[in-house]
């Protein structure tokens, strides 16, 4: 799980991107407060062969589920 | 194309038609909108800096700091909160500013310059995105200036708060005020019309994530074009309206408030761009953050106000080349602008190795 809790654009995207090229997992899950994180990591997901789904937390959180498209 | 892009395109394009209306309304040429030139004016209209000739309360700037407040509150988006490193962002804020008016122009008023045919300005779009292509190593490299934490709802206030005391202190004119009587600070649209267009821009460019840095950042870092559809829209839209109302005049001969020194144009713009990666978006892009309750970017505002005095009292700005009675005068960056500059960057790279960090983001 990546906790871009607190970061601001671009950097959830940019963690994202490394853990994606890293190990390019089936699923990852990520924390943000950002909406606007919430756009840029669904359009680099969509853009790199992953579905999101994005759900909102108490407190302005976000949880992100990046799953692996076959 | 999805929702955000229809955005984004129509933030580009409401923003290149404000400049366009801005210009004719009274604003100087190829000046309808400058965040960098907007916020010289203010520091000068609060008497942090002497030269006269740039020194105006600028409502537009007031209008994009509340209307990208107003969005997001409209839209539940607005969230106070602060902590990022400010001090270091405050100095950023700085260095972009002295880099900006080497040059003469935000990277807004660089994409307007070029719409206007002022082709003095390819220079410095090009060192904006080497500039940029710097702060992108960095970023690659684990560059961050940390997190931010939810902050007292009030602070997120502060910035909008300011501008709302800037517009008062317009209406009202105290003396203590200063108003240029020449120079690009006497050329000023209606203020309501200036107040009007920095709304929408502001409102706009909250919904759409406007910036000019982070269009060519993510071409640089993903791949994404999402953002610099919103760049090329200004640009075409500006480049259309001059077309159409007979301004465009596309050449190296004099343009309003440019000078031809392209060396210095190319480095003033490379440090503003690559101040804008560090701080995660260009001056636009930190008044919208601002407005959404970000109090890291306020001291950024503050930092860029601060920069703006100190490039004119330290003799730093650039001038713009002129043309009187047939006689040529050229501007340039002085001898203070490019040691201006050259510190810049050093501090830059200082800060970009100081703030790299290495752990494994899944941890």
């Amino acid at each position: 799980m990546i906790d871009a809790r607190g970061y601001s654009c671009p950097m959830p995207v940019v963690m994202v991107q490394k853990a994606v090229q890293k190990d390019a997992p089936a699923s990852l899950e990520v924390l943000v407060d950002d909406p606007c994180a919430v756009e840029n990591i669904t359009r680099f997901a969509h853009n790199h062969g992953y579905q999101a789904a994005a759900q909102e937390r108490d407190g302005g959180a976000f949880s992100l589920t990046l799953t692996k498209q076959p | 194309m999805d929702k955000t892009k229809y955005w984004v395109v129509g933030a580009g394009i409401a923003t290149g038609l404000a400049a366009l209306l801005l210009t004719a309304a009274g604003n100087p040429a190829n000046m309808g909108f400058c965040i960098a030139c907007f916020i010289r004016d203010i520091a000068g209209g609060f008497g942090l800096h002497s030269a006269d000739k740039v020194q105006y309360l600028r409502p537009e700037i007031v209008g994009l700091v509340l209307g990208a407040m107003a969005a997001a509150l409209a839209g539940r988006e607005f969230r106070a909160r602060a902590g990022s490193s400010p001090a270091v962002r405050f100095v950023l804020g700085m260095i972009v500013m002295v880099g900006a008016l080497a040059f003469l122009g935000c990277p807004l008023r660089m994409v307007i310059r070029l719409g206007g045919g002022d082709l003095t300005a390819v220079s410095a779009l090009l060192g904006f995105a080497a500039g940029i292509g710097v702060g992108v190593v960095f970023l690659r490299r684990g560059f961050s200036l940390g997190r931010a934490y939810p902050a007292k709802r009030a602070d997120g206030f502060a910035l909008p708060g300011f501008v709302i005391a800037v517009l008062a202190l317009l209406l009202t004119a105290p003396a203590f005020i200063h108003f240029s009587q020449t120079g690009p600070g006497a050329s000023h649209a209606y203020w309501l019309i200036s107040l009007g267009g920095g709304l929408l821009v502001g409102i706009l460019a909250q919904k759409s994530r406007l910036c000019m840095a982070g269009g060519l950042r993510d071409v640089f870092l993903f791949r994404d074009f999402h953002l610099l559809r919103g760049f090329i829209a200004i640009f075409l839209t500006v480049l259309l309206g001059n077309l159409l109302m007979g301004q465009f005049q596309p050449d190296l001969a004099v343009q309003p408030v440019a000078h031809h020194d392209y060396v210095w144009s190319f480095l003033g713009m490379a440090l503003a761009g690559w101040g804008s990666i560090l701080l995660g978006g260009c001056p636009l892009r930190q008044l919208i953050l601002a407005g959404e309750g970000n109090g890291d970017s306020a001291v950024t505002v503050f930092g860029m106000l601060t920069g703006a005095a100190i490039a004119h009292n330290f003799g730093m700005a650039g001038s713009a080349d002129a043309m009187k009675d047939g006689v040529f005068t050229a501007g340039g960056v002085p001898s203070a602008g490019r040691a201006g500059i050259l510190i810049g960057l050093a501090l830059l790279l200082l800060i970009s190795l100081t703030n790299l960090h290495k752990e494994d983001p899944t941890k």
